[in-house]
């Protein structure tokens, strides 16, 4: 394992409305290495995806801090609907976030098309969202995140909204095309099985307020894809492991 | 255009047959009405004084162009109503990206917005004339009025057509408010203010012809009511079949415009 990238330091986080306050973290603390890909679970509401909210810096905790020791970290966020823009092609939709920070260049633009072409989306550059499958879709989203060239990628729940099917095979090529690219990720999920399939370590998160409960090394063969992993006796043994910690 | 089967060829052919099927039936309905106004004037089903018939119109209309006034009225008119849209439009769509930029400001002129929607801006009228003086100026800003609010109220319920998640991805791609609103708020809008545009043509010729009544010397709401004062009853409907033609192509022109954005 490399080096820290990010550091989640005693973070307490509590949220206000009208009707009280609630407390979604208490002092949470993990870090996440360069080149690593680390899994929260969690129950439903328990304040997963607030972690993802803080890392990326649209909320501040209200103690403790998220630091990033090797200094600041390019980060994408992918979120569980794909949220491409109806009325931008696909190749467009791919470009927004470089349109939006200024980078489009001659240069960023070739790269970006060439990530569409290499995952499949070649036929699709000038096609309206609308006509791709879900499937398609997320990819799509996936590579306007990786556009950016982020360093650490933000995953959002980002299956839960395809079927079955699609999500394994999704999880399966988002795994290979994080590995491939190099990326840092942390995924937020409910769904334990995409996470021991895709992670090399899961923190298991206790009800609200999220506390860092359990932290799971998960150890396959480096070149064994997300499919690959599910087939193994060992997949089961760590889900039946994280489902007991789940309900500890 | 070969390249589909004997099916398919049967089904465009009864699609086209519904489609000039409907165009004869509406052109039908326009010569019947006309043509049973005309024979119920000629036959004195009814008194022509009182409901005029196509060809008495038709006379008048010849009379005003042939005293060169006809331009004139359809002049003026168009004038004003084009100018009250364009005005209403333009500062309906812009005080609804203010209301959209600061939401402080929104939530207080909220119940305003509300009863200066219900209120019938025709109540104005006597007001205008007082400020403005009885001429074009006070037709124009009632034009504006009848149109303003309702613009402003739907095209800002356009922009929460782009959803809080649409803005909380532009916040993580690194977007600045200016960014969301121009790359997503906006065009998510825009199917809105088409449907603005198409409700204000309609507003602004009510406040148009309103205003006409009020305090105009020329134009067509003039002629209506100078029309009924004197009981030229032609006049009066000469004018209004006027009305129905420069709507209705005001209206396509909208139309037209949409199609356009949509095509884009």
């Amino acid at each position: 394992m490399g080096k820290a990238l990010l550091n989640v330091d005693h973070v307490y986080l509590r949220y206000h409305t009208p009707q009280g306050e609630t407390e979604a973290l208490r002092d949470l603390c993990f870090r996440v290495e360069k080149g690593a890909f680390v899994a929260v679970v969690g129950p439903s509401g328990c304040g997963k995806t607030t972690v993802l909210s803080l890392i990326m810096g649209l909320n501040a905790p209200s103690a403790g801090e998220v630091t990033f020791p090797q200094g600041p970290c390019p980060m994408g966020y992918m979120l569980q609907r794909d949220n491409l823009l109806e009325w931008r092609t696909v190749e467009k939709n791919a470009l927004l976030g470089l349109e939006v920070q200024h980078r489009l260049t001659d240069q960023s633009r070739k790269k970006t098309v060439a990530l569409l072409k290499k995952y499949g989306l070649g036929d699709f550059l000038h096609s309206l969202p609308g006509e791709l499958s879900g499937g398609m879709r997320q990819k799509a989203a996936l590579i306007r995140t990786l556009a950016l060239e982020p360093e650490l990628l933000l995953l959002d729940e980002p299956f839960s909204a395809l079927d079955y099917q699609t999500r394994l095979t999704l999880a399966d090529e988002v795994l290979s095309i994080i590995k491939a690219e190099g990326k840092t990720a942390l995924l937020v999920t409910h769904d334990i099985g995409e996470a021991v399939s895709m992670a090399d370590r899961v923190l298991v998160f206790s009800d609200r307020p999220a506390r860092l409960k359990r932290e799971i090394p998960i150890d396959f063969p480096a070149d064994l894809s997300a499919l690959g992993r599910r087939e193994t006796p060992a997949f089961q043994a760590y889900f039946g492991r994280i489902w007991k910690e789940l309900r500890a | 255009m070969s390249g589909y089967s004997a099916e398919h060829g049967a089904y465009l052919r009864r699609l086209r047959r519904r489609r000039q099927g409907v165009a004869l039936c509406r052109g039908l309905v326009l010569l019947l009405f006309f043509g049973l106004w005309e024979l119920g004037a000629r036959l004195a089903w009814f008194d022509p004084f009182i409901l005029s018939s196509p060809s008495r119109v038709l006379g008048t209309l010849g009379r005003l162009w042939g005293e060169g006034r006809l331009l004139m009225h359809v002049g003026v008119t168009l004038y004003e109503t084009v100018m009250g849209f364009l005005i209403g439009t333009g500062l309906g769509i812009f005080l609804a990206v203010v209301l959209w930029w600061l939401p402080f400001l929104n939530r207080v002129l909220d119940p305003y917005l509300v009863v200066l929607n219900a209120l019938p801006k025709i109540a104005l009228g006597p007001v205008l004339i007082v400020w403005i003086g009885a001429g074009v100026g006070s037709i124009i800003v009632m034009a504006v009025l009848v149109s303003l609010v309702v613009t402003t109220v739907t095209v800002l319920s356009g922009f929460t057509a782009a959803t809080e998640e649409k803005q909380f991805l532009m916040r993580t791609l690194g977007a600045t408010k200016g960014q969301t609103f121009l790359k997503v708020v906006l065009p998510a809008g825009v199917p809105h203010m088409m449907s603005a545009l198409k409700i204000s043509v309609g507003m602004s010729w009510v406040g148009v012809i309103v205003g006409e009544y009020l305090v105009s010397k020329s134009g067509l709401g003039y002629l209506i009511v100078y029309g009924g004062q004197v009981f030229k009853l032609d006049l009066v409907m000469a004018s209004v079949v006027l009305l129905c033609l420069l709507a209705a192509l005001m209206y396509g022109a909208v139309a037209l415009l949409e199609g356009r954005v949509r095509g884009k």
